[in-house]
């Protein structure tokens, strides 16, 4: 999947080297891995599944069983540098829940989100009229995990209302990126597939 | 059942200086019963300590000369398995306060020349990491790689890390707290009336007297023995099958299965354990509470160590339930430490920590592995 990877990188170069970081969702690892080798981070992983809690385990990486939605608790105010949302919060229960808990436990965060403004997403369910499926999206409308989709749009909205700072924004698509101090143009919406977003409180 | 000092086969290591005890006596001498596993390297690095249970013993690894089965966490440690004893040099320790060679209530006092019985000191967690300090002290070794257990073993391993940080790189607790609950502390009370209700207890003089206490102590097991299962498990294993019966019997044997297996648990732990060692060992689990003994709130006990650390708790577990040790990882995250923490779907209850559990034994194996490296074992 080479444009995870480019997903990873660029996340991976908005982390400030040797800090403590916290990643939501880590998987089995692979972001942490290169961050603790690429940025030499103290990195922290919490991830829902027991295999990928120890996949993360087995490879010297620290990681805690839990649920975005129930054990940010966990975490006392301003204990890491950083905290990272990556493809995740659009299959969280709480999103503004969420959203608010990560810039209470990071000094700052990332979000990254699959957008659902993208023209051929809006394009698919034009024609179609039914529910998008596509290579990032790529669940029926009846099992997916995804029950709290956006685009770039409605989370700008929803940080605004939280009165969370965009910082910096890159979009993403077909392999190609851009980079925005602060929030990105009013096209980005209709063609990047993919942002992430610096935030700050 | 007593066993003598150093009659059963395996290491001894005696000291003649006093142990300071946390209730202010001391213990003038020192005796731990221990069993070691692979080699201590060059550089004294890869060793680990393992701390055993309540009823546990130092035979982790080898066939138990007692019972004549095989060492209690047999399926944990060995050549090849996720405690490797191809890489690691692992050492369990009888307790102090323990009946199976370490000194305890059973031990002769040099004082009296006679068995200690109730005159032993009451004992604690921290005591019993204090006599193992001395014992990795005799051994040479500075600094151990790990310190594991499970449940009473757990809270060895918290005391460990707690006071002597500097002496362990990792630390697994396993289905444990860091304070005995009320419940924890009411089956304990269970077992001890039973024990103390048995005439031939004999306020514990029972060794003098030449009489033994097995009713009172295999009621204790028996209560103690529900409380490491769950409803799935004996569901599971026992429903309401009856043994060799047909039919119940309107009277008061052993008509179920479940039953007649409480009584055999029962019966066969008395030729194994003291009715006063489970007195103490019992007292030192209740007694133990981290953030009383050392005046301070659990974040604070454990802030900023360098000690890594690896909890595991199982879903099924009620008796030292997944809460409990959450509460532990939640203090250790609060305070900067590096925490991993897996919660295992079980339903064997606390005994799955004993159990066939391949996923825990996947973070066991990586966690250890990757701290070796890390050390440069």
């Amino acid at each position: 999947m080479s444009n995870k990877r480019i997903d990873l990188e660029l996340i991976t170069s908005l982390v400030d080297r040797e800090t403590r970081v916290l990643d939501i969702g880590c998987g089995n690892g692979e972001l942490l891995d290169s961050l603790k080798r690429k940025r030499k981070v103290i990195g922290q992983g919490l991830e829902l599944k027991q295999e990928r809690v120890n996949q993360c385990v087995a490879r010297g990486l620290s990681a805690i069983q839990g649920d975005a939605d129930k054990d940010l608790g966990l975490y006392p105010n301003q204990s890491f540098d950083c905290v990272i949302l990556s493809q995740t919060i659009q299959a969280t229960g709480q999103p503004k829940l969420i959203l608010t808990e990560l810039i209470r436990i990071g000094k700052k965060a990332i979000v990254s989100i699959p957008n659902f403004g993208y023209w051929k997403i809006r394009l698919s369910l034009a024609i179609n009229g039914k529910m998008p499926v596509t290579k990032k999206l790529a669940h029926n409308w009846h099992d997916t995990p995804n029950i709290h989709l956006c685009t770039i749009l409605d989370f700008i909205n929803l940080c605004k209302e939280l009165n969370i700072k965009i910082e910096k924004t890159i979009i993403l698509s077909s392999n190609k990126t851009k980079s925005y101090n602060g929030i990105p143009n009013k096209f980005s919406n209709l063609f990047s597939e993919e942002a992430i977003f610096l935030i700050k409180s | 059942m007593t066993f003598e000092q150093n009659t059963l086969p395996c290491s001894y290591f005696t000291e003649k200086k006093p142990l300071l005890l946390e209730n202010g006596t001391s213990i003038d001498e020192l005796t731990v019963a221990y069993e070691s596993y692979g080699k201590l390297n060059k550089n004294k690095s890869n060793a680990i300590i393992v701390c055993h249970a309540l009823s546990g013993d130092q035979f982790l690894a080898s066939k138990n000369p007692i019972t004549n089965k095989d060492g209690w966490w047999d399926r944990m440690v060995g050549p090849g398995k996720p405690i490797d004893t191809e890489r690691y040099f692992v050492i369990c320790a009888n307790v102090l306060g323990g009946c199976i060679g370490s000194t305890g209530p059973t031990s002769i006092d040099p004082k009296t020349n006679e068995a200690y019985g109730l005159s032993f000191p009451v004992i604690t967690i921290s005591d019993m990491v204090n006599a193992q300090i001395r014992l990795i002290n005799h051994l040479g070794i500075e600094k151990l790689l790990s310190v594991i257990g499970g449940s009473m073993g757990g809270m060895q391993v918290l005391e460990w890390a707690a006071s002597y940080p500097d002496r362990l790189h990792s630390a697994i607790p396993i289905a444990t707290s860091s304070r005995h609950t009320a419940q924890n502390i009411a089956f304990h009370e269970l077992g001890r009336q039973a024990i103390m209700a048995d005439p031939d207890w004999n306020n514990g003089n029972y060794i003098k007297l030449g009489t033994s206490p097995t009713k009172g102590l295999s009621i204790a097991r028996m209560t103690a023995h529900v409380t490491y299962l769950s409803e799935a498990s004996l569901t599971k294993k026992f429903g309401r099958r009856l043994q060799d019966k047909k039919e119940i019997s309107f009277g008061f044997d052993a008509d179920f299965q479940i039953e007649s297996y409480l009584r055999h648990q029962g019966l066969t732990f008395v030729d194994r354990f003291d009715a006063n060692s489970y007195l103490y060992i019992t007292r030192a689990m209740d007694y133990f509470d981290l953030e009383k003994t050392h005046g301070k709130s659990l974040t604070e006990v454990f802030e900023k160590t360098k000690t890594r650390f690896l909890i595991a708790s199982f879903t099924g577990d009620w008796l030292y339930p997944p809460s409990e040790n959450l509460m532990i990882v939640r203090a250790l995250s609060a305070g900067g430490v590096d925490v991993s923490f897996v919660n295992i779907e079980s339903d064997k209850g606390h005994d799955a920590f004993l159990l066939d559990e391949p996923e825990f034994d996947v973070a066991m194996t990586g966690f250890l592995d990757a701290v070796s490296k890390e050390i440069k074992v």
